[in-house]
């Protein structure tokens, strides 16, 4: 495979460390352990009263307004999966580490199970059967099948949804960019090299 | 005229087959839409959690699920058959009870709630220690073997090398953990949507048990979140969670948690030996003298194949089987061949270093000793050419650039890959679409676009044209997906159903249009007689009349569509760093033969996607217990470290196929490239740092201690 090492045209540098702190990993964490005190201002505007029990919260989620009933220990991941029926974004029964329940979060590759149902209101989400809209098929999704940047498909959906983001805020990334930009991910078949050429080839079209 | 023979077309007359093209259901996957077992949540659908023991070794001292069955929300308490006050429990993770409720975490509260208490008993999960294996009696001898004379051979020799070498169990870790979601649209009819390899062989696994017929049994599985050959089976917790559907009347989903999915859904047996090696001064390989050992779990099996492709006229194989408190074994992709390849390649590595000889010139003055020496001389041809071999390979410990040390390593693998059994029916619908029934399963190697690609050009229609049903029981029966078995397995019974609808069409034309049947051929949407067209592919479907043309296939067939054995040689190119002992793999060169390929695209993503596990098994993964507590201590994704797309390295692979493999017809591909990596990989760091890492994977530490001891 050939290296690229222009620099980043968008000037903005990826890395799995932003890419955790961007997940609401820490957020909810601290939430968590501070047993429900906002810690945050933003964890403060976002949650104005303790919520106990089944509640009501409205989700926009690709482009819809959801309304939807969690309570406050459930996952942006259970609601997407179990609710909306958008099952793209997976569940490995895990610690998330994997991102195969990666979505697009104001723009931000998040893994939805590192988001609480509650911390989701307000925001733009977008899941990856969004890139499939009827017979507009977004760029990466097509170049996936191109490059047969798949096997088994279960981490498939994760990884284009994470590519997207990546792409959409590196356009133009080198090699080690991506590699470091979809490191969030992991797939077991070993479709790493397909995945590697697509993003490659949109890379060359500045992220197409 | 052409005959009435069933064959594969001359290789240059292919339209489809033999070109690249892109998998069928490709868009579905990429964009989220495929459905797998675990996406199957109709309204209603309970969350199943499970308690498993969490011990080594223990006897279930008491059990009393009551207060689980009172918690909010809690709709069922299911305890495993047996698992009462007096069960000997042998590994960690063993299931005891599953509770199903409205919502997971319901169901997690239900396992709180659970009283359970146990007797503790003495484990052992160190696979590797033999000595103390055999002090506690927990080493099985299982056999010794002889060939020739070892001790004349030894006595003789011009080269003489000892060592010792292991890989350790790793496990499948599938990305879709086992399970399945149950529901009964009759009251004695189970629908199950399970993630298998084995649609058509599950239904009577889950009819037993229950006591209902199999043939109300449905078992569907169109997409396959990863098996590796560990889902051939509905095991216990899909059993549990039909009961628990029947009972309730609810649909419900158990899937493993990742924990559980690791601790006993996978585990491929280890393997650790000493091994003596002998040859001429030639490198020509004379005796071989070995005992390993190894687990397999509570079985106390070890693995066989050893040694591995080169077989030395004179050897003796000893070999013990340790009985651990560890998960028990499933099959794990070409299993037995990748233990056994690092086992016996890299001793010829090491052989080859002691003659002070290209480890390459060695392999070559033993094919021999192969099953087929034509087969690897051509292929290490071809990939010493891919690495350059002759032009990179230093001594050990020869090469420094840019700081690291670098090394070239290569192994050589064999695998059967025979058609496995199946069946389908293919229909010639009146407006010239085609489609097929066949209970088979798309592991993700691409086995539906196999059969598309196998239809569309006997019929001479475009694959747009084509419709493949597969991933459910009530299909005409195949074989599960094991051993490289299934592309051989669909694309021959598809290609004589379709040859003998085809042969039925051309007789309907020739009758309409007046011309010899046996003239005409179906290419290119027409069917034609020499250079002239007699009618489109739609005219002709049409002669079939209305209920269409339906033809049922079978095989395996000894017609020559398939074959089976396959050779394969790795080789890569590693960097070593001195300071950190992470190694790096810089170029990784697969060749590979296969028969006809029919999708080359696809089965070069079957290679790179092996070769990729191998970087996995030989750099990082391995299953850790802990052997005070008898806990998998690393059984979650964080832990069991996996590459990531960065760690790969430039992959070259290429698929061998001189017209002679063409000819051969169609082998499986699925195993064969998953097995010399490991092996190629510890000979490309053996001959960067000049001394064998003798254990697997290659971690930093394993890689600083053996750079220490030297």
């Amino acid at each position: 495979m050939s290296k690229r090492s222009t620099p980043s045209r968008g000037g903005t540098s990826f890395n799995r460390r932003d890419f955790l702190k961007g997940s609401g990993a820490t957020v909810a964490a601290s939430a968590m352990a501070a047993g429900g005190v906002p810690t945050t201002a933003e964890a403060a505007i976002a949650q104005k009263q303790a919520v106990a029990g089944p509640t009501k919260v409205t989700l926009n989620v690709n482009g819809e307004d959801h309304e939807v009933t969690v309570e406050p220990r459930t996952s942006l991941l259970d609601v997407l999966r179990y609710d909306l029926n958008l099952t793209g974004c997976k569940d490995l029964e895990d610690v998330s580490v994997d991102g195969a329940d990666t979505v697009i979060i104001d723009g931000k590759a998040t893994y939805a199970s590192t988001v609480l149902a509650l911390q989701a209101r307000g925001k733009e989400i977008r899941t990856v059967e969004s890139l499939r809209d009827g017979g507009q098929v977004d760029e990466v999704v097509s170049c996936f099948v191109k490059h047969d940047a798949m096997q088994c498909g279960y981490c498939t959906p994760g990884f284009v949804a994470a590519t997207r983001a990546f792409l959409d805020k590196n356009p133009d990334a080198s090699l080690e960019e991506i590699q470091q930009g979809l490191g969030g991910n992991i797939c077991r078949c070993g479709t790493y090299d397909g995945i590697t050429r697509c993003a490659l080839e949109l890379t060359g079209k500045g992220g197409a | 005229m052409a005959e009435r023979t069933i064959s594969w077309e001359p290789r240059n007359e292919n339209e489809i087959i033999g070109t690249d093209v892109e998998r069928v259901d490709g868009l579905e996957k990429a964009s989220g839409h495929a459905k797998y077992s675990t996406d199957v949540n109709p309204k209603g659908t309970l969350h199943v959690r499970l308690l498993t023991c969490p011990h080594a070794h223990a006897r279930i001292a008491s059990l009393d699920v009551e207060t689980a069955k009172k918690v909010d929300g809690v709709k069922s308490v299911h305890v495993f058959p047996g698992r009462e006050p007096g069960l000997e429990i042998h590994f960690q993770g063993h299931p005891i009870v599953a509770v199903a409720a409205e919502t997971p975490g319901q169901a997690a509260e239900g396992v709180s709630a659970i009283e359970i208490e146990y007797e503790v008993l003495e484990h052992l999960v160190d696979e590797f220690d033999l000595a103390g294996a055999v002090k506690t009696g927990r080493a099985k001898p299982l056999r010794i073997t002889e060939e020739g004379s070892i001790g004349q051979a030894f006595a003789e020799a011009d080269a003489v090398v000892s060592g010792f070498y292991g890989i350790p169990s790793i496990t499948h870790m599938c990305l879709e953990p086992h399970g399945s979601h149950c529901q009964w649209p009759g009251d004695s009819e189970l629908l199950v949507h399970l993630s298998t390899q084995n649609v058509s062989g599950t239904p009577g696994q889950f009819a037993q048990p229950l006591g209902v017929d199999a043939a109300n049994v449905t078992v569907n599985c169109e997409y396959i979140g990863g098996g590796f050959g560990s889902k051939f089976s509905a095991d216990e917790w899909g059993v549990a969670c039909a009961a628990i559907s029947k009972e309730t009347g609810r649909p419900v989903r158990l899937h493993l948690d990742r924990a559980t999915e690791l601790q006993i859904a996978g585990g491929r047996p280890s393997g650790f030996a000493n091994v003596t090696i002998a040859a001429d001064e030639n490198g020509k390989i004379t005796a071989w003298d070995s005992h390993h050992w190894g687990t397999s779990g509570p079985d106390g099996g070890t693995i066989s194949q050893v040694p591995y492709v080169i077989v030395a006229p004179n050897r003796r194989v000893q070999v013990t089987g340790i009985v651990t408190n560890t998960g028990p074994a499933r099959a794990w992709r070409a299993p037995n061949h990748p233990q056994a390849c690092a086992l016996t390649d890299t001793a010829i590595d090491d052989l080859a270093a002691e003659l002070e000889m290209d480890p390459l010139d060695v392999f070559k003055a033993n094919l021999d000793l192969t099953w087929n020496p034509e087969i690897y001389a051509g292929e290490i041809d071809v990939g010493a050419e891919l690495m350059d071999w002759k032009n990179l390979w230093q001594p050990r410990g020869e090469w420094e650039e840019g700081g690291e040390l670098h090394g070239l390593g290569m192994a050589i693998h064999t695998w059967g890959g025979r058609a496995g059994p199946g069946n389908c029916t293919v229909r010639v619908n009146r407006d010239g679409t085609v489609e097929t029934f066949a209970g088979t399963q798309d592991l993700g190697t691409g086995t539906k676009t196999v059969i598309a690609m196998t239809l569309a050009e006997t019929f001479g229609v475009p694959l747009s044209k084509v419709k493949v049903n597969i991933g459910s029981s009530k299909y005409p029966a195949c074989g599960g997906s094991g051993g490289s078995t299934t592309v051989g397995g669909v694309s021959g019974p598809h290609r004589r159903a379709a040859l003998n609808a085809l042969w039925q069409i051309f007789d309907l034309v020739a009758e309409k249009h007046n011309v010899e049947a046996d003239s005409l051929k179906a290419t290119g949407g027409k069917i034609v007689s020499g250079d002239e067209t007699v009618c489109t592919w739609d005219e002709a479907a049409r002669l079939v009349g209305p209920m269409g043309l339906e033809i049922q296939g079978k095989g395996p067939e000894d017609d020559g569509l398939t074959d089976q054995q396959v050779g394969g040689v790795q080789m890569v190119h590693a960097a070593v760093d001195p300071e950190t002992g992470v190694v790096r793999i810089v170029k990784y060169v697969a060749v590979q033969d296969m028969g006809l390929i029919i999708n080359p695209v696809g089965a070069r993503s079957q290679i790179l996607g092996s070769m990729i596990m191998c970087i996995a098994y030989a750099l990082s993964e391995e299953r850790i217990y802990d052997e005070v507590t008898g806990r998998f201590i690393n059984s979650n994704l964080k832990d069991y470290k996996l590459p990531r797309i960065g760690d790969i390295g430039e992959l070259v692979v290429e698929l061998y196929q001189p017209d002679s493999e063409y000819q051969r017809g169609v082998v499986g591909l699925g195993e064969p490239p998953v097995i010399s990596g490991g092996a190629a990989i510890s000979n490309a760091v053996a001959n960067a740092l000049g001394v064998r890492v003798p254990v697997l994977p290659l971690t930093p530490k394993h890689v600083l201690d053996a750079a220490r001891n030297a």
